[in-house]
């Protein structure tokens, strides 16, 4: 599968523009109650070697059995990231000496992964957008956790996470920029939160990427990587990237040559530096786990998996835009994030006319109420105003009971001090007046006190403003405007 | 195929076994001789034969997703020489 790679912005350096190349294995804690081969709890934290039984120890004699759940996982993942499932994969040894592994290995995927190409599509600013392809997916072994600021000469070692299933995403080095980086990440992400495959948590470690960066002249041949390992937010992912191929960019056209390392970006300084270098390159020594049977399921365990998907964000933005008729901006917005679109679709379920107020709908949850919840620090998951709440303002603004402008009045009520809106709509007297005869005879007052008004408006029908907004301030902007621009269109002449 | 002395010392390191430089030439010979006796197998056409993963035809056995397991920090850390509120505490890998 060959996709068409997206250009990124190109970085002027003292010889000319230079391309940046950027590929990235992203590692993601599979969803699961226990783990990827022990029946011990993949919870987070808990007290020290806790969560681990005897396999996870590496106890003489302990059997790894695979988790059948965490193997769906990762052919959903597959799935949703328009992936070739294998039906045949293999796990191997990947060995390694440090004392977060019991086992002196991890079990991973190294020849014959779960999962092969796919692609996913990343929406970029001013809806653009850019193919990115995956490599592959594999199952593997997560390590674990040590402490080393406890004691001037010992390291603690707690084994909990060890053994806590992963998928390590391996993209495609298809990305251009710091840009369509940030946006593979955060799409990935909401694919595997729609999945409900990893929670997504990057503070918790949940996802962590690995960036791959090198620089080139635009269609030159690829120059050296540096790896950038364990990003764990978003924001830094596109730092890092901008530092780093500068950095490189710098050294190459002062004659320098770049080498192949591992780095780290330190988030106070802004900066990559390079890990201490081993003394000698890794030599992981790969072989088959002899612990372990090749991983097989037939295609129609696969094609029952694929039956059962959840809609996601690609297929949720389109249908938002086909039957409802948002724009793609709008749809993009409340798709992005799982719990938008839940809240979204939960105001949709409460409206009595969907195909009439659903855009209106689109736009209070997005301008209205997503811009008051970033002003004030809230998450969706803690709105003050529920979805049912929403729908039901939408509801009266749609059905012409109150003006746009009392609504927000209205929603800031509902904000501070809850309550039924439609309580509140006959309560506080703040419905709209569609009564022509009262209309009527405000019009014929202001049009009566402003005679001068009136031959200007002749004049200049556009003058007209002025009356509507008289007759809204009069009638405290409870009444129906289209009912006053007719009124008023008419007794003007214009 | 054949090991040379600088081959033996680096095997030794990745599994951190101690070995003395005296201790190489034996284990250099000991090494030679089983690569030697395996490399036999390389008399066989394999061309288009499937590696055997296992003597009997059987699939892999999956485990229900369930926690059955875990909650003995106490045996996790028995046999361990040094430890502290159920951590393992080991030389510090980190300078």
């Amino acid at each position: 599968m060959t996709v068409s790679v997206k250009p990124g912005k190109l970085i002027k350096g003292q010889t000319g523009d230079w391309e940046v190349v950027i590929g990235m294995e992203v590692h993601a804690q599979v969803t699961s109650k226990s783990k990827l081969f022990s029946g011990a709890s993949t919870e987070f934290g808990g007290e020290p070697n806790s969560h681990v039984s005897l396999v996870d120890a590496a106890m003489p004699g302990m059997l790894p059995v695979i988790n059948e759940e965490c193997v769906k996982q990762a052919v959903r993942t597959g799935l949703g990231l328009n992936a070739k499932i294998n039906l045949r994969s293999v796990f191997d040894r990947k060995n390694y000496f440090y004392a977060d592994s019991p086992q002196g290995y991890q079990i991973s995927q190294y020849k014959s992964p779960v999962v092969g190409e796919g692609e996913i599509v990343v929406e970029l600013d001013g809806g653009r957008t850019a193919t990115i392809g995956i490599e592959r997916l594999h199952l593997e072994q997560d390590a674990g956790k040590l402490l080393h600021d406890q004691s001037p000469t010992m390291s603690y070692v707690d084994l909990n996470r060890c053994g806590v299933a992963l998928m390590e995403i391996v993209s495609k080095p298809d990305i251009r920029d710091a840009e369509q980086a940030k946006a593979y990440v955060t799409k990935l992400r909401s694919i595997l939160r729609y999945l409900g495959t990893c929670d997504g948590d990057m503070e918790k470690g949940s996802l962590r990427a690995d960036v791959n960066v090198s620089v080139r002249k635009p269609g030159g041949p690829l120059g050296t990587r540096c790896e950038i390992k364990n990003m764990n937010s978003i924001n830094f992912i596109g730092q890092a990237i901008e530092y780093e191929a500068r950095r490189q960019i710098e050294i190459i056209e002062d004659g320098g040559t770049i080498d192949q390392e591992t780095r780290l970006f330190d988030p106070n300084k802004g900066e990559t530096r390079s890990m201490r270098s081993k003394e000698e390159a890794h030599d992981y020594r790969y072989f088959p786990d002899p612990d372990l049977l090749p991983l097989e399921f037939t295609q129609s365990y696969v094609d029952e998996l694929k039956a059962k998907l959840p809609e996601l964000p690609d297929q949720k933005k389109a249908r938002f835009i086909e039957s409802l008729g948002l724009s793609p901006y709008d749809a993009g917005v409340l798709v992005a994030e799982r719990e938008s679109a839940v809240f979204y679709e939960t105001v949709l379920a409460g409206l009595a006319d969907k195909a009439r107020d659903g855009k209106l709908a689109a736009n209070w949850v997005i301008n209205e109420l997503f811009g008051r919840l970033n002003k004030e620090g809230h998450g969706i998951g803690d709105s003050p105003v529920s979805a049912a709440q929403l729908a039901a303002i939408v509801g009266l603004i749609g059905e012409g009971t109150i003006s746009g402008k009392i609504a927000k009045d209205l929603f800031e009520i509902v904000w501070t001090e809850g309550g039924d809106p439609r309580e509140l709509v006959e309560a506080r007297g703040m419905k709209q007046v569609t009564d022509l005869g009262a209309i009527e005879k405000v019009v014929d007052d202001i049009i009566a006190a402003n005679p001068d008004k009136v031959a200007q408006a002749k004049a200049k029908p556009q003058l007209a403003g002025w009356f509507v907004g008289q007759v809204m301030k009069q009638s405290g902007g409870k009444a129906n405007p289209q009912a006053v621009n007719d009124l008023l269109k008419a007794k003007l002449g214009i | 195929m054949s090991v040379d002395a600088a081959t033996v010392r680096r095997i030794a390191h990745l599994a951190r076994i101690a070995v003395t430089e005296a201790e190489v030439p034996h284990l250099q010979g000991e090494l030679n001789t089983m690569l030697a006796f395996v490399e036999q197998l390389s008399e066989v056409n394999i061309d288009g034969v499937e590696p055997m993963t296992s003597v009997t035809p059987m699939e892999m056995k999956k485990r229900q997703d369930v926690v059955n397991d875990g909650e003995i920090p106490d045996d996790i850390v028995r046999n361990a020489p040094e430890t502290q509120n159920h951590f393992f505490l080991v030389p510090k890998v980190v300078e």
